[in-house]
């Protein structure tokens, strides 16, 4: 379970999250969404400790988050990446081995090993030598989700992970996210599209600047908290068939 | 005697100039190793500030008598951390921080430079005098190529991962800053090795324009080092002949190899350079398939 409390940042003067307080469940995927510049990602890197917060407390099962660092995988968005760097589709799955063999070991055998297994899982086998930037979007997103397979991590947070990607790949990251869950990890995933949402999480937060509401996602993705947070119209177009949220 | 024969012969009469020729080679692998990670960290601006930021420390250590690399470190890490010291603490931009310090670093190294020595020195310091390499000098660009070595060997993975997805290794606890100011620091006593044989001004070409090469021809991270150390020292080899063959400046003369070994790879190169692409049929925009 990972607690987050009183959580603040603040860029320059300009307020982004006030005091949040927010809990994830074990064996849950549980979806962020919220409008543009509501503050998801922000939140992410602050309770990550890779952003500067003005107060907030992180805990995964009772201790700090800190303590736990090799226990994390971040699938950060991509575009944050340089493409045209010399390193293949395999090296990048190596990567996830790095954090728990820490300073002056080199991955071995076994290393070598669970990333074959992690691109076979994703479909991307074929593509082990290709230098990265050879990729389409949703390949590089699924060589992502392979080197948090290989970190074995117990809290995956990935932000935005279907933002155009090919249906494809979509299907298949999806489908890894749900082993995890019944392996019992933790996952956060910050969301953009409203469609989907009830199929892919188990519980919501809908975040604007704070929290808005949280919890399963058949009492938080109700047609009154989308129109609270993003528009009445939006709220209608979505929750106007029969059958209200479970519309794809 | 061809003149490469008088070259050859003269290597073997000449003290002096096998010094050259090793220290040449030495500086040229240094400099191609680091000089990979500096342009692939997408920090060429910092290299070329670094560089000349050490300056005052080169004239200090004149000064006080005591061994440059102390002298430049200390210099290159202050330029380092004040560079990053504004940036953290103000709005303005890395490149604009870079310009301020290193051109005022530069600027009281002129000054102190011309305090305590004659101009001659001056000129050597700035364009490089290979031909006049010490064998104290050479001591210390030996330890130093081999503190490069080690560095790179022990950390190659940090380096790696720092340099191709930062974000990644904070999140597992790495200490990115860290790494950082150490890359900064070796960054420091490469330069220094490097004055002897281009000069201060001309450094960041030794960094940049040998691993540029290099990554025009590979897609692997330990193959561009191995080819960046190679292209880099050839290029001062070669460069070393024709200052000593035509009397010219060995700094600029280095330098200019090694641009004409990237002009070359830019025109060959299978990696998204110019004769491949333009040799490819146009195509309508490539779609990758999924």
């Amino acid at each position: 379970m990972l607690q987050v409390q009183n959580l603040t940042v603040a860029y320059g003067d300009t307020p982004v999250l006030q005091d949040v307080a927010v809990t994830f469940n074990d064996g849950s995927i549980t979806g962020i969404i919220g409008p543009n510049g509501a503050g998801k990602s922000t939140m992410i890197k602050g309770m990550l400790g890779l952003i500067k917060t003005q107060s907030g407390q992180v805990q995964l099962n009772g201790h700090d988050l800190k303590q736990f660092q090799k226990q994390i995988a971040y699938v950060e968005q991509r575009k944050a990446l340089d493409l045209s760097f010399p390193i293949s589709v395999f090296d990048v799955v190596m990567t996830g081995t790095y954090g728990k063999l820490g300073l002056f070991r080199q991955p071995g055998k076994a290393a070598r090993q669970a990333s074959l297994d992690a691109l076979e899982q994703v479909n991307l086998s074929e593509f082990a030598d290709r230098q990265i930037g050879q990729l389409s979007g949703g390949q590089l997103q699924r060589v992502f989700v392979a080197r948090a397979i290989v970190q074995a991590a117990e809290l995956i947070i990935l932000d935005e992970p279907f933002v155009g990607i090919d249906l494809q790949s979509e299907t298949a990251i999806m489908a890894i996210l749900k082993q995890w869950r019944d392996q019992g990890k933790t996952i956060i995933v910050v969301h953009h599209d409203l469609n989907k949402v009830s199929h892919y999480f188990d519980d919501l937060v809908i975040l604007n600047h704070g929290i808005v509401a949280a919890g399963p996602v058949d009492q938080v993705y109700t047609p009154e908290n989308i129109a609270r947070t993003f528009s009445a119209d939006l709220s209608q177009v979505l929750f106007s068939q029969v059958g209200g949220a479970n519309h794809d | 005697m061809t003149s490469i024969g008088k070259f050859i012969y003269a290597l073997g009469q000449y003290d002096f100039l096998q010094s050259a020729l090793i220290t040449a080679i030495m500086v040229g692998v240094m400099s191609g190793i680091i000089g990979s990670f500096i342009i692939l960290r997408g920090m060429s601006m910092m290299g070329d500030a670094i560089s000349h930021a050490v300056l005052p420390g080169v004239a200090v250590a004149y000064m006080l008598g005591i061994n440059v690399l102390i002298g430049a470190s200390l210099f290159g890490i202050l330029a380092a951390g004040l560079i990053g010291f504004v940036v953290s603490h103000s709005k303005i931009k890395t490149d604009t921080s870079i310009g301020i310090v290193f051109s005022a670093f530069y600027a009281l190294g002129f000054i102190l430079i011309s305090l305590a020595e004659s101009s001659t020195n001056l000129h050597h310091i700035l364009f490089g005098n290979i031909l006049a390499v010490s064998d104290t000098d050479i001591m210390t660009t030996t330890v130093v190529l081999g503190l490069v070595i080690l560095f790179v060997v022990f950390f190659y993975k940090e380096l790696l991962i720092t340099s191709f997805d930062a974000t990644y290794a904070q999140t597992y606890g790495l200490k990115v800053q860290v790494l950082h100011y150490a890359l900064m620091l070796v960054l420091t006593l490469v330069t220094v090795s490097a004055l002897q044989t281009v000069g201060i001004i001309l450094v960041v070409a030794m960094l940049i324009t040998p691993a540029a090469t290099a990554f025009l021809w590979t897609d692997k991270l330990s193959m561009m080092l191995i080819l960046s150390a190679t292209i880099g020292a050839i290029a001062s080899v070669v460069g070393l002949y024709f200052s000593y063959t035509l009397n010219w400046a060995s700094g600029p003369a280095i330098v200019l190899v090694a641009a004409i070994f990237f002009g070359i790879s830019f025109i060959l190169s299978p990696k998204q350079a110019l004769l491949p692409s333009l040799w490819k049929r146009p195509k309508a925009k490539q779609q990758v398939p999924a």
